[in-house]
């Protein structure tokens, strides 16, 4: 008698406790009020007559002090609504044809929105023949191209093409806009973004890029370091002085530098990986032969989120992409000439070097950024 | 304007002390009569204050266009990785990226006196709209005869991490080896003395020598070119836009006073005071005026 009653008063006292935390909206006044919610989570929804609220970047220090501010096109600006409705669509596994893959899905917010697979699979169960890209900073990509050849000229292109892409969401625009007009959210969520409850693909497309927009990572420890807060360690020093060095590692020239914290020029170069070409790359876009073999360059932070790596994700581990700038380039039909030594392999770095690179390259780790969504 | 806002500020203050006073019905009518003048003092200001940099009608719009040239042939990004060139030392290869730094752009007219331009541009052969600048001041009309430019951003300009647009370009030079920005990255292909195929990169900024106890002592390495026109002078009249070309005959970085060697100069070149010093010298003869084009040039 006395368990029961032990067992009662702990059921209770467990149902208070999740009901008191019970989180959502709680503001009466937004599309998605939640009436049982207790704590507010940040998601409310709010119409309003005055039009969408523009929405503050949290732009870093680092960004702040030595980068232009955010390429935001006049045409799409970041408001509150439109984000929220943007992040909403980014996790919504409605956006494919069998309801089994959302945006997250091969850009998990876990990994710094990558892909832990080489190649992403897709609602059919076909794989492609890239590795994903992550996601984070494309509000600084000033040329405005995307995908590893760049045949995306702005984010709401890049947005609108994952979904009809038949390896990976395989819908149809109209179809996912049909579903979502059903929905009993999104029209209104449209509305507070738009100005419009009619739901088209442009609206969606512009409110994912407005979410990718919000995604910034530039809290490393190598930010700390720039803003003075905190010391690096000797091998990480050296490191960063290998990574500068046009005698040493020269990464600098395409992965950026303290004075360019995206550690990208944002630019597509050869890297030297294949006599031959089996992906042409930017070439196969722009048709110029000179650009066959052409991939962006991929930012170098959080890459302990995100192997594996290149274009192809041909390196799992960071070692082996060290070895192939190291000891391994090909001298690919294109290859940049600012790849050293190509003739025998590269600049065959010491052990002792390639620790201090890799050292350096994991202080621009930035684990809130992670952790953060 | 620092000193407008100062009056301005001290104007606020003086009208709400004015009307902080009694004022009593004797005194109505002269107090009326300031505060009308005060109003006309301060409207009058207001309308005189520059919002922007005032233009007079005897000033007109300049545009540079920069062009780029191999020995006469004209470059463009579509020859980039396609075309091959012969440099003066006979050598062949290709050009992959050409971009360059021109500042302090200045017109000189026949009378002796100056106008600075200032700023900056960076031309990127690729980008073609990145070749045409429009300085923010106008120029005065009268009679010209050339133009001066720095290559590169001299020592006061040369501030490392001050630019936020070159930052992102990734067109920062190693502070390791001077800092700053570089001032050219020109980057290609050529057959080497045993006919292989290799990179050059050859790229231009801060000198930096190395000193016997293993620290680096950087020098400026900028150079400003004076830029004569053929025709002997032009014209600027007021209102006409005039157009400025200016080219670089790219050739020249390979063959004067020095030919240079790319089997022996192609790679790692930033941190080499020689080679640095030598593109410093060669490029003294890389650019010159072009066309310049107005409805009365």
């Amino acid at each position: 008698m006395k368990k029961i009653a032990f067992l009662i008063l702990l059921s209770a006292s467990i149902m208070l406790v999740s009901s008191c935390r019970k989180s959502g909206c709680t503001n009466p006044d937004a599309v998605n009020y939640d009436p049982g919610a207790k704590v507010d989570d940040g998601s409310c929804i709010c119409t309003s007559t005055s039009g969408p609220t523009p929405y503050q970047l949290q732009i870093p220090a680092t960004f702040s002090r030595f980068l232009p501010p955010p390429t935001i096109p006049s045409d799409n600006p970041l408001t509150v609504e439109g984000v929220a409705l943007g992040k909403k669509l980014f996790f919504d596994k409605r956006l494919s044809d069998d309801l089994t893959q959302a945006c997250a899905s091969c850009h998990l917010p876990s990994q710094a929105f990558d892909d832990t697979n080489r190649f992403s699979i897709g609602i059919d169960g076909l794989a492609g023949t890239r590795n994903a890209m992550p996601l984070f900073n494309h509000a600084w990509n000033t040329n405005n191209k995307f995908f590893w050849d760049g045949r995306a000229n702005g984010l709401e292109e890049q947005a609108f093409g994952p979904v009809v892409n038949p390896i990976e969401m395989h819908d149809t625009w109209p179809n996912v806009v049909s579903k979502l007009q059903a929905d009993a959210v999104y029209p209104s969520m449209f509305m507070s973004a738009f100005g419009t409850s009619t739901i088209d693909s442009v609206l969606a497309s512009k409110a994912l890029a407005q979410y990718e927009r919000t995604l910034i990572s530039g809290n490393s420890r190598f930010d700390k370091y720039l803003l003075r807060q905190i010391s690096l360690t000797p091998s990480e020093l050296n490191g960063f002085s290998l990574f500068m060095s046009e005698s040493g590692a020269d990464c600098f020239h395409c992965h950026g530098d303290a004075n360019n914290p995206l550690w990208t020029d944002n630019l597509f170069h050869d890297n030297g990986l294949d006599l031959t070409y089996t992906d042409l790359g930017l070439g196969a876009i722009t048709g110029n032969p000179s650009d066959n073999g052409k991939f962006k360059t991929p930012s170098l932070r959080n890459l302990v989120f995100t192997p594996p790596y290149m274009h192809d994700g041909r390196f799992a581990t960071l070692d082996e992409v060290i070895d192939h700038y190291s000891s391994g380039l090909k001298a690919s039909p294109n290859v940049s000439p600012l790849l050293k030594n190509v003739a025998t392999g590269g600049n065959n770095l010491t052990p002792q070097e390639k620790a201090d690179l890799k050292a350096f390259l994991l202080t621009l780790t930035d684990s809130s950024f992670v952790r953060g969504h | 304007m620092k000193k407008t806002l100062y009056f301005m500020k001290k104007t606020d203050n003086s009208i709400n002390n004015t009307l902080n006073l009694t004022i009593k019905p004797k005194t109505m009518k002269k107090t009326l009569i300031a505060l009308s003048a005060l109003t006309l003092i301060f409207s009058s200001c207001k309308e005189e204050e520059p919002l922007t940099p005032k233009t007079t009608d005897t000033s007109t719009d300049v545009n540079f266009v920069f062009k780029q040239y191999y020995d006469g042939y004209e470059v463009t990004a579509a020859d980039f990785g396609a075309k091959q060139f012969l440099n003066a030392k006979g050598t062949s290869h290709t050009i992959s990226k050409l971009q360059y730094l021109i500042s302090d752009i200045t017109l000189h007219k026949t009378d002796g006196s100056e106008v600075n331009l200032g700023g900056y541009n960076l031309i990127d052969v690729s980008q073609p709209l990145s070749r045409f600048y429009t300085p923010a001041v106008q120029i005065p009309e009268g009679s010209y005869s050339g133009v001066s430019v720095t290559f590169g951003f001299d020592g006061n300009d040369n501030k490392d991490g001050a630019y936020t647009d070159l930052n992102a370009a990734s067109w920062s030079w190693p502070m390791m080896i001077g800092g700053g920005y570089h001032f050219m990255k020109f980057e290609g292909m050529f057959l080497d003395n045993t006919s292989t195929m290799k990179g050059f990169a050859y790229h231009n900024g801060t000198a930096s020598k190395m000193n016997p106890n293993g620290t680096r002592t950087a020098e400026e390495n900028h150079f400003r070119v004076r830029l004569w026109d053929a025709n002997g002078g032009f014209q600027v009249k007021s209102g006409e836009r005039m157009t400025i070309d200016i080219n670089m005959n790219i050739a020249e970085w390979f063959k004067n006073p020095i030919l240079w060697d790319l089997d022996q100069y192609h790679m790692m070149l930033m941190p080499n005071y020689t080679a640095q010093k030598m593109i410093n010298q060669n490029g003294r003869s890389v650019l010159s005026l072009g066309n310049v084009t107005s409805p009365t040039n």
